[in-house]
């Protein structure tokens, strides 16, 4: 029976010539990403809880604050305090306000081949590159770090075949907020979403990112791409080899298959308070808004900060409006500069801040107040998320995001 | 498992609601215990007591990966989740740490918020309100991670 790219990446790491979807396995994680969300609890707990603490391999984990950077509260100071000295004393690599996890680990890390736990449910992010990358918590975390190795449970996999290609004024948040909003938010649970076809070589590992990133929200364990000439470029230029550049065989299972044509997506947005809640953005046109952010891991790199420019370059940002445009590294931030978008974003209006994770995760800074209206380009949109209980959130496109930036309500580009 | 009372919760109810993002990076989970399921109903922490469950319906758990999520319930003294179905990192964080989270399909429509019921984990069976329903049995494999009180007690074991 032929496997899947998830179920090959499972068996290289667990050593073992084949595996197959239900079959628990031991294996040896490549590498193990941490961040402020969660990373002093774990440090608590090998200090208190372990009968022998010890790090296994200090060069396969990466310790990253960018939640709540710079701190907000001298207890989240105390927090990443602990980190910082943790990660100091045991060589594990460190960076601090450098950008979102995901974006570092996809600048700095990961390899097509690679089995990564991260501590943060985006980490599926990865896939772009052909890696298979799942988010755990701090227990799961401490035990590889100690070890080394995980368990886990071969998820099924299901086929995305895309074909086509993206109109003009589309993007690929648009496309994977349609194939969250069609299979629903757990459509994807405890499963790998594999995405193929003549529509994937249109996407860049930018695009992918965008795609495999939000795959959780579907309840995925992981999204994948197979590395093609495509990624295997991308990982060149920044002087990275692959561990292991794999394919699904013909004769691999799949639980389910779905087919998109890239070219009948339009402009959506995902209404409050769920990923799943699409709707055309049309439908929502004239909604006032309060806040509008332009950022995140899933939309805060340079192809996104272009878009925005674009669209707001000799216009302003509505008085009402607080419009936030946060890059997703210092890697993103300087190229923009060098772009003048920055120049741009600011002289119209927006507010630019340094790399972080920002209202996404409604926390740290441009958290919204009682019942006000945010459209963003980030991650999640449950109640709450981004302040006040009784505040909203719109999930949408850089583009419509920027556009509704200037309108003060919700529209879509074309609409300005 | 002891009788206890139910607090019921809806579908896809995410991690956020049950710890929300501004006391992640509190120092301990108890400083963060007292704001859980702040955003839906603010004097749960008050109102539960050790032994009570929480019972929610299909994709329980989504979202984050924060562990304070079931940390907290934890801590607060709640017993087991039972629910249609969980969103898998919430499933297996739960695991880890040792709380008890069992797939149950009928027993969710069946009961309120204020109802009691009994869990037998060997058995895979709740009851509540004079009904018996059956639950999913965990895998063998993460049964022995809860018998042995979660992920670092098995850890610690294996170290001995």
């Amino acid at each position: 029976m032929g496997m899947t790219i998830a179920e090959k990446i499972i068996a290289l790491a667990a050593g073992v010539p084949e595996v197959k979807a239900g079959d628990i396995h031991t294996v040896t994680l490549d590498r193990m990403m941490s961040n402020d969300g969660t990373t002093h609890l774990t440090v608590d707990m090998y200090h208190n809880k372990l009968s022998h603490p010890r790090v296994a391999d200090p060069g396969k984990m990466v310790f990253i604050v960018d939640h709540n950077v710079p701190s907000d509260s001298p207890k989240t100071a105390a927090s990443q305090k602990k980190m910082r000295d943790f990660a100091r004393e045991h060589g594990i690599d460190f960076w601090e306000g450098k950008g979102v996890c995901h974006q570092i680990m996809m600048e700095h890390y990961v390899c097509p081949g690679e089995l990564i736990f991260g501590a943060d449910s985006h980490t599926c992010t990865y896939g772009a590159l052909g890696a298979f990358g799942t988010g755990v918590g701090c227990t799961d975390l401490l035990y590889g770090m100690v070890t080394g190795t995980s368990w886990v449970l071969v998820p099924e996999t299901i086929k995305f075949n895309l074909t086509g290609k993206l109109r003009e004024g589309v993007y690929p948040r648009d496309l994977m907020l349609t194939i969250i909003g069609t299979i629903g938010a757990n459509g994807a649970n405890y499963q790998v979403m594999e995405f193929c076809g003549d529509g994937a070589k249109t996407l860049s590992v930018n695009d992918r990112m965008v795609l495999c990133n939000l795959s959780v929200e579907a309840g995925a364990k992981t999204a994948i791409f197979e590395a093609d000439e495509i990624a295997l470029q991308w990982l060149k230029e920044r002087g990275r080899e692959p561990k292991a550049v794999l394919h699904s065989d013909p004769d691999a299972s799949y639980v389910r298959e779905y087919t998109f044509d890239l070219s009948k997506i339009e402009p959506v947005v995902a209404k409050p308070d769920f990923v799943d809640a699409l709707a055309p953005a049309t439908e929502v046109c004239g909604t006032h808004i309060d806040e509008a952010f332009l950022g995140s891991c899933n939309n805060g790199r340079i192809d996104e900060l272009r878009v925005g420019a674009a669209i707001l370059k000799g216009r302003k940002v509505c008085d009402h409006v607080r419009f936030l445009v946060v890059p997703a590294s210092q890697e993103v931030y300087l190229q923009a500069l060098e772009e003048g978008l920055i120049e741009t974003f600011m002289e119209s209006g927006a507010i630019v801040m340094n790399p972080n994770c920002s209202v996404c995760w409604g926390s740290c800074q441009g958290v919204i107040g009682e019942n006000e209206v945010l459209i963003s380009t980030g991650t999640r949109n449950f109640k709450g998320r981004a302040g006040h209980p009784s505040s909203k959130v719109y999930l949408a496109s850089a583009a419509t995001v920027t556009a509704s930036a200037v309108r003060g309500e919700i529209c879509t580009a074309d609409m300005l | 498992m002891s009788k206890g009372k139910i607090f019921k919760f809806h579908n896809d109810l995410d991690t956020d609601q049950i710890i929300a993002s501004q006391y992640l990076l509190l120092p301990t989970i108890d400083e963060m215990k007292s704001h859980t399921f702040e955003s839906l109903d603010p004097d749960f922490p008050d109102k539960v007591k050790p032994g009570d469950y929480v019972v929610g319906g299909e994709n329980f758990g989504c979202g984050s990966s924060r562990e304070q999520a079931p940390s907290v319930l934890k801590a607060l003294g709640v017993q087991a989740v039972v629910a249609k179905s969980f969103a898998r990192i919430f499933y297996r964080n739960s695991i880890n740490i040792g709380l008890p989270v069992i797939v149950c399909k009928e027993l969710p429509d069946a009961v309120e918020t204020g109802d009691e019921m009994e869990l037998s984990l060997t058995e895979g069976t709740a009851s509540a309100n004079g009904k018996m329903f059956s639950c999913t049995k965990l895998p063998e494999y993460m049964q022995r991670i809860l018998n042995e009180g979660g992920l670092i007690a098995s850890l610690n074991k294996e170290d001995a």
